[in-house]
This record gives structure tokens, sequence and C-alpha cells, in this order.
């Protein structure tokens, strides 16, 4: 690594922490308007949009198209209702759009279509694919000259899709080292615990043996996820694409979430909003 | 020791390197490329049976060898493309239009990303490696997906010159190709217009429609039946979407109308052009002749056009067949 870059300030963590709070408020205020979608899927990884779109990306503020931006997709493009948010705070999308979230020829739904959304890198929705796409885009930027880098959010139950492992294998036959993807290591999918499903462990192992150079950090400690991110980011001399395991909880944030996986997908009536709101703004976490 | 081989020997690699057939789609390919047209190339370990090892000579940095992958190849060929890459990715055609049709739908279509998919050796030309190799079923998937252009070229001239017209096409769009040993139909220059059916000729006891390898086998059937007192005309359909209406509509002023091709009469160019004369209320009857929903036979592919009368000799006989009912 030839830059060594800085920890994170405590100000810049305070900063972040602000930001995943209004990333998990909107998520609530933003499913009250659809009265149906993915609150826990976002929660488990709020701190990592945090991270990716106030610190570690180089983002130009309302030019959702620079060329030159690093890149973010989502293969559990049903946290979408977290993005959406972010987009409009980076100046990429009108906030008056997330009013009117999912309603008849919103371009905001539950996942996410880079056609109608500027600063939706890519459009996502059948899980499995996004690693393949980031994998294109870093392949191509190295090919057009332009130096990005890639940040790929993968699902832990994503690991089930065989395309996945497809593009694990392309991207370090192919050395795309800026290449990152970040596993929401949640432990839950639809159906219930990754591990009862269809158990992915050892991830660390799997991805090593597929020439990756494998890290884990709690998806929640903003210092040490960002701090990890930016060094990522500016190590130069890696010639491995990157993964990093973030081991994260579902519902993250809001108690009765983190308990109970069936808020993967629900509805908050508003008095039970209320409940999950008060218990946002008084946690830190 | 060096083994002494029999002329008569022979292994894949050094056969299909002297294919004269496969040098169109990388000819075509190097010629974008030395215009100055961001061309990628793209195959899943089948550059020698789609001859695309000829552009990996001439372009190695611009051309992506993807293994056994052919998922991972046509996603990651949607995220070549955001970066103003124009990538053309190709492999057989039964694993483009079945293998990988959610990922052209999601990341290929939906997105309306320029890629440029490449199948080959559609229909029955794979012969006796079986079913698992023939492809009578990718017209009707990629057909069905919305806002891609489907183009199965006649020949390589034909395939050329497509390839050539697609820089200003808008769309993604699935070119469906031979095996490269297909005669030739057309001369090289030959014009390609996409959505623009090429009427070789009217008639009105028979139009034939045809697409892709049936068109030079239709062609001479035509021929045969026209010495024979039949006013027969042929319409070579290479854009099977967006497809030509109008053309359709001109052979329906024929007594029949009989499509051929190398594809389930299910879903394939029979079925577009069945939609259109539907919609339109033509009187005409339509005959759809190709594989008629069943699973293709092991053998060489002259025997299997043979066999499933799609050659010239079987095209006649159909249509005196449907002439005469």
């Amino acid at each position: 690594m030839l830059h060594e870059p800085s920890a994170p300030t405590a100000g810049q963590i305070q900063m972040l922490r602000e930001k995943a709070r209004f990333i998990r408020l909107e998520t609530i205020r933003l499913i009250e308007i659809a009265k149906v979608g993915h609150y826990s899927s976002v929660f488990s990884c709020a701190e990592i949009f945090a991270s990716l779109y106030y610190d570690v990306m180089n983002l130009r503020q309302g030019q959702a198209s620079w060329a030159g931006r690093d890149r973010f997709l989502m293969g559990k493009g049903h946290a979408a209702v977290g993005l959406f948010p972010i987009l409009a705070d980076r100046g990429f999308i009108p906030r008056e759009l997330l009013d009117g979230y999912t309603r008849l020829g919103s371009p905001l739904g539950d996942h996410p279509d880079m056609t109608k959304v500027p600063g939706v890198d890519f459009s996502s929705g059948s899980i499995g694919h996004a690693l393949s796409n980031g994998i294109g885009m870093a392949l191509g930027g190295r090919m057009q000259k332009l130096a990005f880098n890639v940040f790929v959010m993968l699902g832990d139950g994503e690991m089930q899709e065989g395309q996945v492992w497809e593009a694990a294998l392309f991207a370090a036959h192919n050395k795309l080292s800026r290449v990152v993807a970040i596993i929401d290591r949640n432990g839950y999918q639809l159906d219930g615990k990754v591990d009862d499903v269809m158990g992915v462990e050892s991830l660390r192992d799997k991805w090593a043996a597929f020439g990756w150079e494998v890290h884990e950090v709690d998806g929640h400690n903003l210092h040490d996820l960002t701090w990890l991110l930016r060094r990522l980011k500016a190590d130069a001399a890696r010639s491995k694409p990157a993964c990093v395991i973030a081991k994260t909880v579902k519902g993250k944030g809001v108690s009765f979430m983190e308990t109970e996986p069936g808020w993967h997908l629900g509805y908050l009536a508003p008095s039970d909003a209320r409940v999950a709101i008060e218990e946002i703004m008084s946690r830190e976490i | 020791m060096t083994q002494a081989f029999s002329p008569d020997s022979w292994q894949y690699r050094a056969l299909n390197s002297v294919n004269p057939g496969l040098d169109f789609l990388s000819d075509a390919l190097i010629e974008l490329t030395q215009a100055g047209h961001p061309v990628v190339a793209g195959s899943a370990d089948l550059q020698y049976s789609n001859g695309l090892n000829r552009y990996a000579a001439a372009y190695p940095d611009r051309y992506i060898q993807f293994g056994i992958s052919e998922q991972n190849m046509v996603s990651a060929a949607a995220g070549l493309a955001t970066t103003g890459c124009m990538p053309f990715v190709a492999t057989f055609a039964s694993f483009l239009g079945l293998l990988c049709c959610e990922q052209i739908r999601m990341d290929i279509a939906y997105t309306r990303l320029p890629v440029r998919l490449i199948g080959h050796h559609t229909g029955i030309s794979l012969g006796f490696y079986g079913t698992s190799h023939h492809a009578t079923e990718d017209i009707s998937t990629t057909r069905a997906i919305a806002g891609l252009t489907v183009v199965s070229p006649a020949d390589g001239h034909q395939l050329a010159s497509a390839i050539k017209a697609s820089v200003d096409w808008p769309e993604p769009i699935y070119f469906r190709i031979g095996r490269g040993r297909d005669p030739d139909v057309y001369e090289k220059g030959h014009r390609f217009e996409f959505g623009k059916a090429i009427v070789h000729s009217k008639g009105s006891d028979l139009t034939i429609i045809c697409c892709g390898m049936t068109v030079e086998p239709a062609l001479n059937a035509a021929r045969q039946l026209l010495e024979e007192g039949y006013s027969v005309g042929v319409i070579d359909m290479p854009t099977i979407k967006p497809l030509d209406r109008a053309a359709v509509l001109e052979a329906a002023r024929s007594t029949l109308v009989m499509t051929a091709e190398e594809h389930n009469v299910m879903g394939g160019l029979g079925s577009a052009v069945a939609e259109v004369l539907a919609d339109a209320g033509a009187a005409t009857r339509l005959y759809r002749h190709g594989i008629y929903d069943e699973y293709s036979l092991i053998a060489p592919p002259t025997a299997l056009y043979a066999h499933y009368r799609l050659d010239a000799a079987g095209i006649r006989q159909v249509a005196l067949e449907q002439m005469k009912r």
C-alpha cells in the first residue's frame, strides 16, 4: 500500500452514524407510503450504505453519471428502499420523488432500475447477477482507462446462486483488483436462517479458495468498516479482488426486528412504526 | 515419437481454423475495431467454434475468454456496455436462448444496453451432438423479451453486413447464426437493413417466408417449383423482431403462405408471421414448416435437414403437399 489512509475521525464517524439513522428513518417513511417493504434487509446494511455513499466512494454531488465515479451494485436489490433516500440526498434524484415511492408511474420500486433512476449504477432484482455485472464494469473501466472502483453488495443467501461463483472465478483470474464484494452476512433469508436453508460457510475459506483477498469486519462498526474500505480502495498494489464479509444483524437498530426474522418483509402500522422510530432516534449503533 | 497421421485424420481446432465460413464474424469485428468502434468480443470456451480466435489473435486486449460460464458472460457483457464498450459475446444458440434467457432479459434487454449476443450453431446444425446442442427454441425465447432485436442471417455475407450495421442500431441484438458452413445466398457488400425483409420473388400460388439456413434451400425449391409451373415467391426475413409486417401482408396476396425455419413451429418465425396475418384479418392460409414440437433426432446435419424436410427437396415437397391440399 503506497498511501496508508488515515482512520476515520470521531467527527466523521458521528456524521456517518447520523446518515445511517437517516437511512433507517427514511426506510420506515417510504414503506409507510408503499404499505409493504424490506425493513430488516436495509437495517442490516445501513452502515454499509452510509460508509460507501458518504465516505468511501468517489462521487460528485448531483452528478449521477460522472464517468469517473465509483460504482455501486446491489445483488440484494430488495434493499433499494434504503438506497433511494441516499440518491436524493446526494443530489442524483429530486427528493420529491421519494414521496411517491411505488405509486403508479414512480421510477422507485422495491428493486432499483437504472433506466429510471439516476444514480442506480445497475438494475437488480434477480439475485445472483450483480457480481457479474460489476466485474464487467471493472473490466470495461480497465479497457476504457477509467480508474473507478466497483463495490458490489451481496446478500449471504445470494451465495447460493451458482452465477456468483462463475463471477468470483472470473474476477480472480482477470486480477480485477478494483472490485470489492461486500457480503451483508446477516444470516437470514426469506425461508429462515441461511445456515438452515442452504449453508454457505465457510465463506472466508470459499472466497479465499476462489482467489480473493478476504476480510471480515463488524458491519455495524462504522469505524472499522470505513477504515477497512478506505484501505481497500487505496491499495493500488493489490492484484486480487477483495471480499469483505460484513457480519451484521438483520433488523439492526429495532429490537423487535433483531429478534424476529419475519420482518424481512412486512408493514408497520403507524403506532408500531413510532416505537421503531423512537428506538432508532435514541439508540447509538 | 511423432505420430504420422493419416491425411483423413483431423482435429477440431485445425479443421475450424481453415473453415472460411467462420471468418465472417471476426473479420466484421476487426473491421469495426479498425474503424475505431470500441468493440469487445467474448466467448465461453468456444472461440474455435465461432471463429473468434481470429479476433482474439488480432486484438488480444479486446478479447475476453469467459470459460464455461455463459451466464456470467452475458451479465458481464452488460456491465462492459455501461462503460462505453461495444460488447459482442458468443456461444452456442442453445445456451444463449435457454440457459442465459433470464440474464438476457434482466441485464441486457430490461436495461436497454447495446450488447450484441451471437448465438451460433442454431437449429439442428450441430447434428449428432444431439438435442442438448440443438437450438430449436431460441427464437421463441428471445422474441418474447421486450426490447430485444432478433436477427437470423442467411449466410456469412449477410451476417457481416448486419454486424456492421448494428453500430447504428440502438437496441440490444440477438444474432442467431449457423455453423459457418452455410452456402452463400448473397454477395460480399450485401446491404443489410434492420427490420426489412428481402423479397427475392413474388408468386400468386405460394410465398415462402424463411430465415437463416432455410433461405438457400427455399430459393432452390422455389426455382424447381417455378419450372414445374407454379407461381412461387420467396421472402428472406432476416430480422424476426421487429418483423417487417408490410412484407408479410404483401405475401398474403398469394393463395398460400408457408414459413420455413430450422426451429420449433411454436414461437418461431412461423408464429411471428401468424400473429401478423391474424391481427390483420388476412384470409390467406398459412402453413408453418419446421420442427413440429418435438426433440430433434441424432444424425449428421445434412441427414437431419433431409429428415425434417428442411433441404431444398424437402421444402419443395412440403410446398407441393400444401398447395394441393
